[in-house]
C-alpha cells in the first residue's frame, strides 16, 4: 500500500521534471527558429553544458548535506580547491582514480576542519567557512611549492600534467561500443534529419550521453542516490532532523554532533570532488584558482533548488548552460535570452490567466515540496505568496 | 567582570597568535625548515623603514575594508560583499574623477563621495533584498560579488577605457588636484627619510578618523545602541521599538559606503587611474581581519597592521629558499584559532562569572542565616 503511493509521488515528482526540461527545449528551439542560429540546441553546447554543470552540481550536493544537517557551509569553495589540489597529487602519484580518491579525501579533510570548528566549538558557521577558505588556498600554494615546484612542467600555481579519466559513449544510442563492437549512433541520425523539435531534442541527449565520462556519470548517479539516502532511509531521515530540530532528534536518541560530523565531512568530500572533475575531466591539470568560484556558485545552485537534490541538479545546469554559451559567441548568448524571455511571458501569463497559484495546485498534486527552508539559517524567499509562487515557476521554466 | 572582559578581549587573540606560530612552526619544521630562521629573516626584513612603510600602506585598506564588515557583523549580518563593491566603487571613482579638474580637496572630496555612493548602493541591493525579500545577504553578497567583477570588467573594458595612444590598459588619468598627497613631507619632519619609491599614503589620516567615526558611530550613538541590540538579541530589540529592517538598511549602506573607501588609498595614492590589475583581496582579508580585531577599531587596527606586516615581510622568505605561502596558512590558522579560542575563553569566563554569582549568593544566604539567629 505503501509502496504504491510512495511510486506514485515518485513518479509525479519524475513527470513534472520531463515536462519541465521538455517545455525548455521546446522554447529553446523556437528562439532558435525565430533568431536563426544553430548552436542552442547542438550536442556541443550541451555537452559543454554538462562538462561546466558537474563541478557546480557536486559542490551543491556538498552543501545539501552540510545544510539539511543544520551547518551553513560557505567553505565548500576553500574545500573545492582542497579537492582540486590533492586530485591532480593523487592522480600524478598513482593514477586518475586514485586522483578521485585523494580529491574527495581532501575535501573531506577541510570539511573535518569546519565540522570541529561549528559543532565541538560552537563557532559561527559563516566565519568557520570563511576562514577555511583562505587557510584551503594558502596550504594548497604552500603545498605546491613543495611539491610541484621542483618538478618538470610543474611551479608554484600549476602542477604537471596529469592523467585524466577517459571518455565512453552510451552504446546503441550514441554509437558506443559494446565489447569492442560498434553499434549505431541513432540519435546522432535523428539529429541530422533535420526536424523541427525532434532533432534538436535529440541533439542535446545526444550532446548529454555521448563522450560522457565515467566522472560524470559517477557524478550524476550521486543525485537519486541522494534522494534515495536522505529521504528513504532512517540515516537521512535523523541527518535531515539534526538540521529541522536538534533537540527533538536528541531526545529521541539521534547523535545530533556525530550526526553533523558526518554529514559536514561527506559534504566537504563531494566539494572535493567537485574539485577533482575540474583536474581530472575539465583540465588535466591542477592550476591555482581553477575552482574559480565554483563552490559558491554551488551554493547558489543550492539555494536555487531549494535544498533538494534534483533542484540542485537543475540550478547547476543552468549555471553550465550559461557557462556554456559564453565560448559561443554573441548570436547564441542573443537567442538564449529570447529563450528566456519567451519562458518568461509564457510563465507571466500562465501565472496571470490560470490561477495566481497554479503552480502551488500543481506541486500539490504531484506531490512536490515546493519550498523548504533550512531551521533558522538560509531562505532564500519568504513571505508574499504569489510573488513567491511566480518566481517559483521562472525558476522551473528557466530550465 | 572586568577580568572577564580583559580575558576575552586581549588574552584571547594573544593564545590565538601564539597557537597560529605554532602551527605555522610545525609546518615549517615538516619540510625541514627552522623557524625561528624564517622569522627573525622576517623580522629583519620587516622592520626596515621602507618595510614599515609598506606595512602601513598595505594596512589601510584592510583596516577600512575590516570596518566595513565590522559594521554588519556587529548586529550579526555578514556582508561578504566588500569585495565585489570596493571594485566597482574604485572604477566609478576612478572614472569620474578623471572627468574634471576643481580645487583639490573639493576633487578629492567629490571622489571619495562617489566611491562611497557607489559601495552603499551596491550593498545596499542585499540589504533590499533581504528586506524586501528576506533573501540572506552571505548568498546575496556573493552573488553581487561576481556580478560585481563581471560588471567592472565589462564598464572597464567597454567605456571606461582611456581612449588611444595609451600604452596600459586604464582609465583616463586623475588629474592633480584628485590626488591625495603622501606623509613624507611629515616622515622627513620627524628626520625619517626613506628611500625613493616609499610614500607613506596620505590616506592614512582619513582611514584614522574613519576608526575613530566607526568607534563613535557603534558605541556612543543611538545608531550604535541600536546596532548592537540587535546583534546581541534581535527580537528584544524589536520588542523594544527597533525597525529590524530599517536597521538591516542602514547598516548595508553603512558597510557598503565605508566599503567604497577601500581601495581610494591606492587609487588616490598610488596609481591613480584604474589599472586592470587594480589590487584585489581586500574584500576577503578584511572579513580575517574584522575577526581578529574582534570588530574593535583599535584590535582592527592591529589587526591590519598585523596582515601588512606579514605580507610585507614575507617577500624576504623567497630569497631565503623558505616558502613565502607559509604566511597565508598563518593568517587563515589565525582566524580560525582566534575564534575558536575566543569561544573557548568565553565559555570558561562565564562559567567562572557563574561560580562567582553562586559564591556571592551562597555568602548572602550565610548572612540571612546569620541575622536570623
Amino acid at each position: 500500500m505503501t509502496t504504491l503511493v510512495e511510486r506514485a509521488k515518485n513518479l509525479g515528482r519524475a513527470r513534472l521534471y520531463v515536462l519541465l526540461a521538455l517545455a525548455g527545449v521546446l522554447i529553446l528551439t523556437i528562439a532558435q527558429v525565430v533568431t536563426g542560429t544553430e548552436d542552442l540546441t547542438s550536442p556541443s553546447t550541451a555537452g559543454a553544458a554538462l562538462r561546466l554543470a558537474i563541478p557546480i552540481l557536486l559542490a551543491g550536493l556538498g552543501g545539501l548535506y552540510s545544510e539539511r544537517a543544520g551547518v551553513v557551509n560557505i567553505g565548500l569553495e576553500g574545500m573545492m580547491i582542497a579537492g582540486t589540489w590533492f586530485a591532480a597529487w593523487g592522480s600524478w602519484l598513482y593514477g586518475p582514480w586514485y586522483g578521485i580518491v585523494f580529491g574527495i579525501l581532501g575535501g573531506a579533510a577541510f570539511g573535518l576542519l569546519h565540522a570541529l570548528a561549528t559543532v565541538t566549538f560552537n563557532v559561527d558557521h559563516i566565519v568557520s567557512g570563511v576562514a577555511i577558505n583562505i587557510l584551503a588556498f594558502g596550504t594548497m600554494r604552500f603545498l605546491s611549492s613543495i611539491t610541484y615546484d621542483s618538478e618538470t612542467g610543474g611551479s608554484v600555481v600549476q602542477s604537471p600534467p596529469v592523467q585524466g579519466i577517459g571518455n565512453g559513449n552510451l552504446p546503441v544510442l550514441a554509437g558506443g561500443d559494446i565489447f569492442g563492437r560498434s553499434t549505431p549512433d541513432f540519435l546522432g541520425w535523428l539529429e541530422t534529419q533535420d526536424w523541427f523539435y525532434v532533432s534538436d531534442l535529440a541533439g542535446i541527449v545526444r550532446g548529454f550521453i555521448g563522450g560522457v565520462n565515467w566522472m560524470t556519470i559517477i557524478a550524476l548517479a550521486i543525485v537519486p542516490a541522494t534522494v534515495w539516502l536522505l529521504w528513504r532511509t532512517a540515516w537521512g531521515l535523523r541527518l535531515r532532523s539534526c538540521g529541522e530540530d536538534p533537540w527533538a532528534a536528541e531526545s529521541l536518541g539521534v547523535s545530533v554532533l556525530r550526526m553533523k560530523y558526518v554529514a559536514v565531512i561527506i559534504s566537504g568530500g563531494l566539494a572535493g570532488m567537485g574539485g577533482a572533475f575540474l583536474v581530472l575531466v575539465q583540465a588535466g591539470i591542477y592550476r591555482e584558482g581553477m575552482t574559480a568560484g565554483r563552490g559558491f556558485i554551488g551554493l547558489g545552485a543550492l539555494v536555487f533548488g531549494n535544498w533538494l537534490p534534483f533542484g540542485v541538479l537543475s540550478g547547476a545546469f543552468v549555471f553550465g548552460f550559461g557557462d556554456s554559451l559564453r565560448f559561443r559567441g554573441p548570436d547564441v548568448v542573443r537567442s538564449f535570452i529570447l529563450a528566456v524571455a519567451i519562458g518568461l511571458v509564457i510563465a507571466g501569463v500562465y501565472d496571470q490567466v490560470v490561477s495566481p497559484s497554479s503552480i502551488v495546485r500543481m506541486a500539490r498534486r504531484w506531490n512536490v515540496d515546493v519550498r523548504w527552508v533550512p531551521h533558522g539559517h538560509i531562505s532564500l524567499i519568504a513571505s508574499r505568496a504569489p510573488v513567491r509562487d511566480t518566481v517559483d515557476f521562472f525558476e522551473k521554466t528557466l530550465l | 567582570m572586568k577580568g572577564g572582559k580583559l580575558l576575552t578581549t586581549v588574552v584571547a587573540p594573544l593564545i590565538a597568535l601564539i597557537i597560529s606560530f605554532g602551527i605555522a612552526s610545525l609546518v615549517l619544521l615538516l619540510v625541514d625548515i627552522d623557524p625561528f630562521f624564517a622569522y627573525s629573516e622576517m623580522w629583519k626584513f620587516g622592520t626596515t623603514t621602507e618595510s614599515l612603510i609598506s606595512m602601513v600602506n598595505r594596512a589601510i585598506p584592510l583596516f577600512v575594508s575590516a570596518l566595513a564588515v565590522a559594521v554588519g557583523f556587529k548586529m550579526g549580518l555578514f556582508n561578504i560583499g566588500v569585495e565585489g563593491a570596493y571594485l566597482l566603487a574604485a572604477l566609478v571613482a576612478a572614472w569620474v574623477g578623471a572627468l574634471f579638474s576643481v580645487t583639490p580637496v573639493l576633487h578629492v572630496s567629490i571622489i571619495l563621495m562617489v566611491a562611497m555612493i557607489v559601495g552603499a548602493a551596491w550593498n545596499g541591493i542585499a540589504g533590499w533584498l533581504k528586506v524586501k525579500r528576506g533573501v540572506h545577504e552571505v548568498i546575496s553578497t556573493i552573488m553581487l560579488n561576481f556580478i560585481g567583477f563581471a560588471l567592472s570588467a565589462y564598464l572597464f573594458l567597454n567605456f571606461f577605457l582611456e581612449g588611444t595612444g595609451s600604452l596600459i590598459t586604464a582609465t583616463k588619468l586623475i588629474p592633480e588636484t584628485g590626488w591625495i598627497p603622501s606623509l613624507n613631507p611629515v616622515l622627513e619632519w620627524f628626520g625619517v627619510e626613506p628611500r625613493a619609491g616609499f610614500e607613506l599614503h596620505g590616506f592614512l589620516i582619513i582611514a584614522v578618523f574613519l576608526g575613530i567615526f566607526y568607534y563613535y558611530l557603534v558605541n556612543r550613538s543611538r545608531f550604535g545602541y541600536d546596532l548592537r541590540a540587535s546583534g546581541v538579541n534581535a527580537s528584544a530589540a524589536h520588542a523594544s521599538g527597533i525597525n529590524p529592517k530599517r536597521m538591516i538598511m542602514t547598516t548595508m549602506l553603512i558597510s557598503g559606503a565605508i566599503a567604497g573607501l577601500v581601495g581610494m588609498s591606492t587609487l588616490l595614492g598610488f596609481t591613480h587611474r584604474y589599472v586592470q590589475d587594480f589590487p584585489s583581496g581586500f574584500g576577503f582579508a578584511g572579513i580575517a581581519v574584522a575577526l581578529l580585531g574582534r570588530n574593535n577599531p583599535v584590535g582592527i587596527a592591529f589587526g591590519a597592521l598585523l596582515f601588512g606586516f606579514l605580507g610585507r615581510s614575507s617577500l624576504i622568505l623567497d630569497l631565503k629558499d623558505v616558502p613565502r605561502e607559509i604566511v597565508t596558512i598563518f593568517q587563515g590558522v589565525v582566524v580560525l584559532a582566534v575564534v575558536i579560542v575566543y569561544e573557548i575563553v568565553s565559555r570558561y569566563a562565564q562559567r567562572r562569572a557563574v561560580a562567582a554569582a553562586a559564591r556571592a549568593t551562597a555568602e548572602q544566604e550565610d548572612e540571612r542565616e546569620v541575622v536570623a539567629i
